[in-house]
């Protein structure tokens, strides 16, 4: 019997010949993750562990991006803590303010999480780099501090969902869009304790920054991971940036799926999830005219070049809405300089949004852009929980960051091919 | 391991970490601080009306959303001593297995268990009854490996007597 991806991938992280779904194996890890938020409750379990040094130095990313620039004395000190920790292991991979970006941006910008790869993080959205064929899956600060000391970590192999689009996307439809049509299809709870494969002609055709949004949000149907084969637009990504030597790994033919879709993406409207559930999805028309007091575009969903060119394009010689505050929050140092040069910054602001340096800030209601009290959002960030970006009586929509520009001049969720000419 | 006996607390599907214990909240790690926020956002009174020894009781997958540890540590913080539900979200089972929350899947229980009911559960054989001889319930069992891991309370233990032996 032929084996999917994710059971060829951790078969071989495994030391086995074959795994099948259902297993529980030890599998060795290429990379390991964590942030401001959860890797102060991993070194603190790692210290219990009583090893002197991590497994590998050039193995761990501490990334400080979720409280960043440091919101207040306490995430100050969280972060203090991480430095200290990284200065004494000698981790390789700590990036402060100045260098850092959103870890899922900058990881992957860096080169160091790569096809066929184990990779875990203490981040739920740590799943982002199965776009790039490795299997990749959250965990928490216990599993973060286990992999810091030994280097290995216990899964239970997944079986996969497989989902393929077919036919033609529209101009507006990309890969925020696909995934959100697939949590609306599958539920939030729809892929638990399964791997989401994603393939088909209308992936084949999505450039790389697409492919990390569709990876990133596979947690929200509850998928272990959201992987896609790599192909040419991968292997072209990976092109002179590579921190290590790779295999690319991919299922055989005859691999047995646990469920398959096949849906044709030829008519579909952008998507919007409407509160409180990333599975409440509806196509834009259905909700236009909802009225908004603040946009997001940003976060490791999309905070890529392509989402902040996307962006431009809508707002090119437009002003935001005068109720709206817009906020647009470039991933990663890399992608604000090349926004900055390609003259992207300079649209947004005269477009009259507000500019930030990397942050998760307000996408889980941290700092830079929380929400009052009866106070509407669309954001393109992943999740639109009770309280999510700040007062549990706010409300979060979720869109492509098309959709969330054309709503941020219109004051209103609008369909970005009803915004009419620039004047 | 012993029996836990307590007052059940009922909550739905989908019982999101940001609902267990909402990300302002992050900048600590004290499970006392984090306690006093326990639930917050899917009922606000919870950490005043909780008791040590309690037992949250919710739908399908609880604890979805985020990797946050503070989840179930705001659960232990508080004195939750066992959540039962239809399902859990992936990254909270491994969690509460890592860091010595009983937790139990059952779909009956959790479907028949109101709010109020004293409920016993024996964490040793998954048997989840009603206080005075009420309906009796089974959980699905943990592979044995995991038993390995809440046998000797939680994940950190476990790879200290590995380190030991240098394996």
């Amino acid at each position: 019997m032929g084996q999917t991806m994710a059971e060829k991938i951790l078969a071989r992280a495994a030391g086995k010949g074959e795994t099948f779904a259902g297993e529980l194996i030890n599998a060795r890890i290429d990379m390991a993750l964590g942030n401001d938020i959860t890797a102060p409750v991993a070194i603190e379990e790692f210290a219990r562990i009583g090893v002197d040094e991590v497994y590998d130095r050039e193995r761990i990313a501490l990334i400080p991006d979720h409280f960043t620039p440091n919101k207040d004395i306490q995430a100050a000190e969280q972060v203090r803590r991480m430095k200290e920790f990284a200065r004494r292991c000698g981790i390789k991979h700590y990036y402060e303010v100045g260098r850092m970006g959103i870890e899922h941006a900058l990881l992957p910008e860096l080169g160091l999480v790569l096809p066929g790869e184990v990779v875990i993080g203490a981040d739920s959205h740590t799943c982002t780099y199965g776009a790039l064929g490795a299997f990749a899956t959250g965990v928490g600060s216990t599993d973060l501090a286990a992999v810091m000391a030994t280097g290995e970590l216990w899964f239970k192999v997944p079986s996969t969902i497989r989902v393929r689009f077919e036919g033609r996307p529209g101009p507006w439809t990309g890969g925020k869009d696909l995934i959100l049509y697939t949590i609306g299809k599958l539920g939030v709870d729809g892929a638990l304790y399964c791997a989401l494969e994603f393939s088909g002609p209308v992936i084949g055709n999505l450039p790389m920054d697409g492919r990390f949004t569709i990876a990133n949000m596979a947690i929200e149907a509850g998928a272990k991971a959201g992987l896609i084969p790599p192909d040419r637009v991968t292997l072209e990504y990976l092109e002179g940036r590579a921190a290590r030597p790779f295999d690319v790994i991919v299922g055989d033919e005859d691999a047995s799926f646990f469920q398959e879709y096949a849906w044709d993406v030829t008519a579909m409207e952008p998507q919007v999830a409407a509160p409180y559930s990333p599975a409440n999805v509806y196509p834009v028309s259905r909700l236009a005219g909802t009225e908004l007091d603040q946009v997001v575009i940003g976060s490791c969903t999309n905070g890529r070049m392509d989402d902040l060119r996307q962006a431009a394009q809508v707002l090119k010689g437009r002003k935001v809405h005068p109720n709206i505050r817009l906020i647009i929050i470039p991933a990663t140092q890399k992608i604000y300089l090349q926004a900055l040069r390609e003259g992207l910054l300079e649209i947004f602001t005269e477009a009259e949004a507000a500019v930030s340096t990397p942050t998760c800030g307000p996408c889980l209601g941290g700092h830079m852009g929380i929400l009052a009290a009866g106070e509407t959002a669309l954001a393109t960030t992943n999740r639109n929980f009770v309280g999510r970006m700040g007062h549990p009586k706010s409300r979060v929509f979720l869109s492509s960051p098309a959709v969330a520009a054309a709503s941020a001049v219109a004051g209103q969720i609008l369909h970005p091919n009803e915004l009419g000419e620039v004047r | 391991m012993q029996t836990i006996k307590g007052k059940a607390w009922k909550f739905g599907h989908d019982i999101d970490t940001d609902a267990i214990i909402p990300a302002r909240y992050l900048s600590t790690t004290d499970p006392a601080e984090l306690a006093r926020h326990c639930m917050e956002d899917a009922d606000p009174s919870f950490p005043g009306k909780v008791s040590p020894g309690d037992i949250v009781v919710a739908g399908k997958n609880f604890g979805c959303g985020s990797s946050r540890e503070h989840a179930p540590l705001a659960l232990k913080g508080a004195g939750v001593a066992c959540v039962i539900a239809e399902s859990f979200a992936r990254i909270f089972y491994r969690n509460a297995i890592n860091i010595g929350l009983p937790i139990l899947e059952s779909r009956e229980a959790a479907s028949a268990l109101q709010e109020g009911d004293e409920v016993e559960v024996n964490l040793e054989d998954g048997v989840i009854r009603e206080t005075g001889g009420g309906r009796i319930f089974r959980a699905v069992p943990f592979p044995p490996f995991m038993q390995e891991i809440i046998k000797r309370g939680g994940l950190i233990n476990y790879v200290q007597e590995r380190v030991k032996k240098g394996e």
